[in-house]
């Protein structure tokens, strides 16, 4: 059997922040998800903003946790390498009714220890974003308001966390959690049973299925769609920073931002639903965007969209963000409700959850050779010429340009396959660098990258996957 | 950075890069570079393995291999120089340099006494045109696909249906069931067939495809793989007719929807961009708006017919190295070419008049099918250029020739015309 | 019978009707030029396509010989060829117009390399 100290299930944003956190400290530690790649569920598919939670609900832990974790961007990113850029929010009243709406929401704001927020006349406004609906009648600036690449940075803590000793076990399901005396025993999954003293159920949409093995179901996940549109980045009608709605007693609402990588992201919708495997777009859900967003912004042009996607975030019923641990079952750590706030409060939740085990009894002892940096992939498009230069005479590789709209390299591909943690399927190779996320989603560098793939990994192009076990891009050899 | 000098670079191996760079050594130019991203030369050609190519030019029904190796033994013979996987990252038009990336020699800055863009075209996506759903595999442009069965050796799906009746897509079909798979249908937006006649009788008709106009597909399914589509007639503002809705199960969509010039360079450069073709403004010697670049093929605007990118390509390289030679016409006046009665652009869409007189072609798309016209070429009020047509239709281009020395002071205008 | 065809010697794909029976033509009306009177005759008696497609290279497993049958067989052996040519394999390094199968399916057509390969 193997053995460990802790079992994190769920390889996510948050769970990838817990097992960085856990690898500072003298325990081991197994990540164990049933994705065959990190982030592989709702960190994939966000906003992919930081927030600085002026909006949260004050007192709760989910406030806490989202302003304690914004001012920990600045280093994290630097550390690991991640790209992130300190945008800030504008938040536009366009009407005489939401105008009113602005001293409520700055006050709240001040509730939740967000003291930066300020108030902008619809001139600065419309200085600030020229894009802006005229209509504006004033609004508030959130500085702090952040975006990121979430892929990168869950791919980093996870990458960090494992040059840290941290052992992953991708493509592995959980099947069952064995207990005994009221203590944690060991968990079962698909590549064999894993004795270990502690159980973080980091599952994000499947945390109840994980919880009820336990026996500690006291909630449900209901899964919240939200669709998107991804836009050119030569599109012609573009915002400087991340545009959001006056939220609404129903909904958040639509907001338009631009990605750290210069496209423009608009959405979401917020649909709860059933199934946690339906992530469908549709054209009720992509027209509501539509509409919404030009009451912000009058012309975003959704014509000059390169790709629509939708993302579940794990709600719960009942609502909020949770963590538990419980009396009569002693390593058992249980975290509920990371929704849309999730990517942002992940890295605060790692401390949170050690701390938490301390005050419970764990001895964790601080390691004197914790490697706190990570490297990323070298991104060819972005050098001075003569680095470029440097890069082909030092790899050939460098040389080859598999993407052409993203102009990157096969040198990159094939460092995103060959890491730790390295990418397996097509869908991978996109999040680590971003072959496939231009314009053409793909036409041209797809075959090429289930080519190279198959050549890196030594398999036949069939059992190249777009992501998950069953998304195979080909059928096999038309000629044998 | 290695530097390397040239008469004229042209930037893409392809058919239009081929016949350019022909053609400029032909006229006279010392020195000419193709700069090829792939790994060979012929563009997309080496995909289409599949006949109808140069039935205009040669008279004979050659395959896509067949057609672009006239031209690469043509450029063997004339000493045509070429860089192999190489990706041009830059065009300076001011000091006439093309920066790309090599294997052997880093990152190479070539200085060029002109230069000819001719990077053909990419395919539009299934996002371009929102078709809601899952993002499953088994989801490809049918070039994608294409390639994938053609040059790499593999079998995109077994149950397939393509939506868009362009010619690529209907290849396509009869591509996949030669290789053993199943068709199920071919969805059409439009009332009418976006590609050739000829693809439709040979690739569908033939194998009892059908062919489902004015359809869509409404949604995919699957999460893993492509479970199947729903797909709807649409009324007559192209909206689905939900009640009407039917779901067909396969394992594959493949896109053939409309290219698109692949401008990324063109555009970086400052070069004055054409709203409707979405590719550089030209004039009839494929002069871009920056006077050391020049332009030709799909990078212009999209052919159906690769013969029509050859004439244009040979025009581009020939006054490529009249401009690197310093023998390019002076122009006394340039005037924009306009659009009349169904004519959705024209390409030149400008006319350069010099001293001498010449019989330039205009290559036009009509917006919508029509039956019994007449071409007309305007300049004011009088009709300069004639031509009786039996019918026009947007997926075939037209071409009508005329003499600069017919063009007076008025405006130059193309229309069709219903004849009487 | 009659049977509608549309031309495809030009563009224009003028639809002939060819009123007839098994390899006997009555009549022919609809085109327009001599070579449509010629395609749609010969398309109601026997009709015959170009076939193109690939066979594997010996020794390589990511590149493909791309072939044509020389001149066009009869349309209803396509797929029978297809089986041939699917078996069938190529030596390098071949010349375009090499024969790679000889009289596929007793047609009495060759089908021959599209391309060089080295």
């Amino acid at each position: 059997m193997l053995k460990t100290d802790v079992v994190v299930i769920g390889a996510g944003a948050v769970g990838c922040a817990i097992a960085r956190e856990l690898s500072k400290y003298k325990i081991n530690v197994t990540v164990v998800d049933k994705n065959e790649d990190v982030g592989g569920d709702a960190s994939k598919s966000n906003s992919a903003i930081i927030h600085t939670g002026y909006d949260a609900a004050p007192g709760t832990l989910e406030s806490q946790l989202v302003v304690a974790a914004n001012p920990m961007y600045d280093e994290i990113t630097k550390d690991l390498d991640v790209p992130f850029k300190r945008i800030g929010a504008i938040l536009p009243a366009i009407t005489d009714e939401q105008f009113e709406k602005l001293p409520e929401i700055k006050e709240k704001a001040f509730r939740n220890h967000v003291y930066d927020v300020e108030f902008k006349t619809k001139e600065e406004l419309l200085e600030m974003e020229p894009e802006l609906n005229p209509e504006v009648k004033g609004g508030l600036f959130i500085p702090r308001e952040s975006i990121i690449d979430p892929f990168i940075l869950v791919q980093a803590m996870a990458e960090n966390a494992n040059a840290n000793g941290v052992e992953f076990m991708l493509g592995t399901k959980v099947t069952d959690i064995k207990t005994e005396n009221g203590k944690i025993k060991s968990v079962v999954t698909t590549a064999g049973e894993i004795e270990t003293k502690y159980v973080i159920n980091s599952a994000g949409l499947y945390c109840d299925e994980i919880a009820e093995m336990v026996g500690k179901a006291e909630y449900k996940v209901v899964a919240r769609k939200g669709q998107f549109y991804i836009l050119d980045n030569k599109t012609s009608c573009q915002v400087n920073y991340i545009v959001l709605p006056i939220p609404t007693k129903v909904t958040k609402g639509k907001l338009m931002c631009p990605t750290i990588h210069g496209n423009m992201l608009v959405g979401p919708t917020a649909e709860d639903q059933e199934s946690k495997v339906d992530k469908s777009t549709s054209t009720e859900g992509l027209e509501s965007i539509a509409t919404d967003v030009r009451n912000l912004v009058p012309n975003v042009n959704l014509r000059d969209t390169i790709t629509q996607y939708s993302g579940l975030r794990p709600n719960r019923n009942p609502e909020g963000l949770n963590f538990d641990m419980y009396d009569d079952l002693e390593g058992y750590i249980n975290l509920s409700g990371v929704r849309s706030t999730g990517l942002t409060l992940s890295v605060a939740m790692g401390k949170y959850v050690v701390q938490q085990m301390m005050y419970h009894g764990a001895n964790l002892e601080f390691k004197d050779n914790f490697i706190s940096k990570r490297k990323g992939i070298i991104k060819f498009c972005e050098q001075p010429v003569e680095v470029q230069d440097a890069l082909i005479k030092e790899n050939p590789l460098y040389g080859n340009v598999i993407c052409r709209c993203e102009t990157i390299t096969e040198a990159e591909i094939v460092q995103a396959i060959n890491r730790p943690i390295g990418a397996k399927s097509v869908d991978a190779v996109k999040r680590r660098v971003r072959a496939g996320m231009g314009r053409c989603q793909g036409g041209f560098c797809g075959p090429k990258v289930i080519e190279i793939l198959a050549r890196e990994l030594n398999c036949a192009p069939e059992d190249i996957n777009k992501n998950n076990p069953g998304s195979y891009m080909v059928t096999g050899r038309s000629r044998v | 950075m290695y530097n390397m000098n040239y008469d004229v670079v042209v930037v893409g191996g392809g058919p239009a890069g081929l016949a350019a760079a022909v053609s400029a050594k032909e006229e006279g130019a010392e020195k000419v570079l193709i700069i090829e991203r792939d790994n060979a030369l012929g563009g997309i050609l080496q995909q289409c393995i599949h006949p109808g190519f140069g039935l205009t030019r040669f008279k004979e029904e050659l395959t896509g291999p067949e057609y672009y190796s006239r031209f690469t033994d043509k450029a063997e013979e004339v000493g045509v120089e070429y860089l192999l996987n190489s990706m041009v990252l830059q065009i300076d038009t001011e000091n006439k340099q093309v920066i790309c990336t090599n294997g052997e020699y880093g990152m190479v800055c070539v200085n060029a006494g002109s230069i000819v863009l001719s990077m053909g075209c990419r395919e539009r996506t299934r996002a371009n045109i929102v078709v809601p759903g899952t993002r499953p595999a088994g989801i490809y442009t049918a070039g994608a696909a294409q390639r994938l069965v053609n040059r790499q050796n593999t079998m995109v799906g077994k149950k397939v249906v393509i939506l868009g009746s362009g010619d690529i897509g209907m290849i396509m079909a009869r591509r996949m069931t030669l290789e053993g798979a199943q068709v199920v249908m071919v969805v059409e937006l439009m009332d009418y067939l976006a590609g050739l006649t000829r693809n439709r009788v040979q690739c569908l008709d033939d194998f009892g495809i059908p062919l489902k106009l004015a359809h869509t597909i409404t949604k995919i399914e699957g999460n893993e793989r492509v479970t199947g589509v729903y797909v709807a007639p649409v009324d007559e503002n192209k909206k689905p007719i939900k009640e009407k809705e039917e779901f067909v199960s396969c394992d594959t969509v493949l896109f053939s929807v409309g290219l698109i010039p692949e401008n990324e360079l063109t555009k970086n450069a400052s070069i004055e961009i054409n709203r409707i073709t979405n590719g550089p403004v030209v004039n009839q010697y494929m002069q871009t708006s920056a006077p050391a670049v020049f332009a030709c093929g799909n990078v212009v605007h999209v052919n159906d017919l690769v013969d029509n990118v050859s004439a244009e390509s040979e025009q581009a390289g020939k006054y490529a190295a009249r401009f690197a030679m310093g023998k390019f016409p002076a122009a006394k006046k340039e005037i924009t070419i306009q659009t009349g009665n169904n004519v959705r652009y024209v390409c030149p869409h400008k006319i350069s008049l010099s001293d001498e007189a010449e019989k330039i072609d205009l290559y036009f798309r009509v917006l919508h099918p029509e039956k019994g016209v007449s071409l007309a070429v305007k300049c004011g009020n009088e009709i300069i250029a004639q031509k009786k047509e039996f019918k026009v239709n947007p997926g075939e281009m037209n071409c009508i020739t005329v003499d600069t020395s017919k063009v007076t002071d008025g405006e130059i205008t193309v229309e069709v015309m219903k004849e009487d | 019978m009659k049977k509608e065809i549309i031309c495809t010697i030009c563009p224009r794909g003028c639809t002939v009707v060819v009123d007839g029976d098994a390899g006997n033509v009555n009549s022919v009306e609809g085109y327009s030029c001599k070579r449509g009177l010629e395609f749609a005759t010969a398309e109601f008696v026997s009709p015959v396509r170009i076939l193109t497609t690939t066979v594997k290279i010996s020794g390589k497993e990511n590149d493909l010989l791309p072939v044509r049958s020389k001149s066009p067989v009869p349309k209803d052996k396509l797929l029978e060829c297809m089986e041939v040519i699917k078996k069938a394999s190529a030596n390098v390094p071949v010349k375009r117009n090499d024969v790679i199968i000889a009289n596929i399916c007793n047609t009495g057509i060759d089908v021959v390399a599209t391309k060089d390969v080295k």
